[in-house]
């Protein structure tokens, strides 16, 4: 089974290499027997890793594990598999490729669901180590955390009925029924410029309750960053559509502990290699990238 | 302060959302849940048997699945369209009036059976009886249980933020986003409720007193 693992791994690391990843992929998954955990990259676990002055990688180094936050109901992104238990998605492979480099193997990871509103306090408690969910650096949540990265650049965007050729853009919302997650920053976003009007915003727990919505027609479009959107686009891609037209920058940062700017550097320096070895492209292809859209890596900001 | 301060866009229009719920479904639970408690004690068997059967019903099914189900199974219906607020005042309504039902009943059922009797044998009907004599007697004997049902109704409101109802429930996710300390934002969440409450309190305090030597 890992000898298949591993060969599959390298046949799409071939393909991508070959620049023909994206036409070869979902044909390449189809032919690991539809295992969509055999096209994904391996991580090389660290050895003998210190990080000099980080309380947090001497408690992990203490208890010999690691507990990562991360989302569960966010297909490409962070989805707890219901046949399997375990997480996929990019932020959890990303998560996993932290961890290798920190010198822990999957074996040794936790992952802990936690939900947005309560990620500053899962941090700062130390309830977990890090987070990887979408997380969205700001200057304001830098106050309450700190932020490795970005790993990803997302931007606001709109899901839309695959039939549907009224919504076009952020400036043709007027008058339709727009649903996003309770008080998220994208839907404060369109309250606060009016993109339509008050009684037209539709706010739910969760972002499948809005896609839900959208296929019974009770709203017309779901807004976040595209990246949620293009798992959502790529489970459904007959009926949902991206409407493909950002309107915010969104860069995802791996929340840490407020003071423990050893730990950040250690984590931009990961994240930095990943990007230039292209395990950041393979996971991308592996993941988010069977939407069939692409990406570049960002650029890590060191602060 | 700052928390508060900052975010009073949110506190103010979310706070007066909480209050209009509770308002609007607190007034239609006690004339639903009083109806509710003269099905329950009228002399017909069927009407005995669908109070009762709603009470059992309602009252053991948790809120938060009557909104999901007034939100997101009702609309595939295709009957009549709720807006959220219609629906969160649907549910709030449904699920408080089985409780207000059981303490009418235990109101009623401090009324001596006499009374019913007396009018009766003066040739009043069932509703005039029941209007005109026993509850005017039940509910003024059961004022601190049905501020206490109330009380629990206003917390209630607080689950509609998940069924896109913007009340006092949602300003922890908007903290969240904004950035601000969810901690201190809670407390001011917290203290606004104290001071409804207190208010509802001192409605309590004054209905007892007024009514105290009514018997």
């Amino acid at each position: 089974m890992k000898i298949r693992t591993l060969a599959a791994g390298l046949l799409v690391g071939a393909l991508t290499l070959t620049a023909c990843g994206k036409e070869g992929s979902p044909t390449d998954t189809g032919g690991a027997g539809g295992n969509n955990a055999a096209a994904l990259p391996t991580y090389t676990v660290a050895q003998n890793v210190t990080v000099a002055g980080s309380p947090t990688f001497d408690r992990i180094k203490a208890a010999g594990k690691l507990t990562i936050g991360v989302k569960d109901d966010q297909p490409g992104l962070g989805l707890k598999n219901p046949t399997t238990g375990k997480f996929e998605g990019f932020d959890v492979e990303i998560a996993k490729m932290v961890a290798a480099g920190l010198g822990f193997d999957e074996s040794k990871i936790t992952f802990t669901t936690v939900d947005s509103a309560a990620r500053e306090a899962a941090i700062t408690n130390g309830n977990v180590d890090y987070y990887v969910g979408t997380y969205t650096i700001t200057d304001k949540r830098k106050t309450q955390v700190s932020f490795a990265g970005p790993y990803f650049m997302a931007g606001q965007d709109l899901l839309v009925r695959a039939d549907d050729k009224s919504i076009t853009g952020p400036e043709t919302l007027k008058g339709k029924k727009v649903c996003s997650v309770t008080g998220s920053t994208p839907i404060q976003r369109v309250r606060d410029q009016q993109l339509t009007e008050p009684q037209n915003i539709v706010e739910f727990q969760k972002y499948s309750q809005c896609v839900e919505k959208l296929g019974t027609k009770e709203v017309d479009a779901v807004t976040t960053d595209d990246a949620i959107l293009k798992g959502f686009a790529a489970q459904e891609p007959d009926t949902l559509k991206v409407v493909g037209k950002t309107f915010s920058q969104e860069p995802y940062g791996i929340g840490l502990n407020h003071d423990d700017a050893a730990l950040r550097a250690k984590i931009d320096d990961l994240l930095q290699a990943a990007i230039d070895n292209g395990t950041w492209q393979k996971i991308y292809d592996a993941t988010l990238g069977k939407s069939g859209s692409s990406a570049q890596p960002p650029t890590i900001q060191r602060y | 302060m700052d928390v508060l301060l900052d975010n009073l866009d949110l506190y103010g229009p979310f706070f007066w959302t909480t209050i209009k719920l509770f308002l609007i479904s607190g007034v239609a639970s006690l004339i639903f849940g009083t109806f509710l408690a003269g099905l329950r004690v009228s002399p017909v068997p069927v009407f005995r048997a669908v109070g009762a059967t709603y009470v059992t019903l309602l009252r053991n099914t948790p809120l938060t699945l009557i909104f999901v189900f007034l939100v997101f199974a009702y609309p595939l219906l295709d009957i009549l369209e709720l807006s959220y607020f219609t629906a969160a005042v649907v549910s709030l309504t449904l699920y408080t009036s089985a409780f207000i039902c059981e303490v009418v009943r235990s109101g009623i059922n401090t009324v001596p059976v006499g009374q019913a009797e007396a009018a009766r044998a003066l040739g009043l009907t069932f509703t005039q009886i029941l209007g005109q004599i026993v509850l005017p007697q039940a509910i003024r004997s059961v004022v601190p249980p049905l501020m206490s049902m109330l009380i629990a109704l206003l917390k209630n409101t607080t689950i509609a933020a998940g069924f896109s109802v913007a009340e006092a429930g949602a300003i922890r996710q908007y903290l969240s986003e904004r950035g601000d300390n969810q901690l201190i934002g809670l407390l001011w969440v917290a203290l606004g409720f104290i001071i409804l409450v207190a208010v509802l309190s001192l409605i309590q305090r004054a209905l007892e007193k007024r009514w105290s030597v009514a018997r």
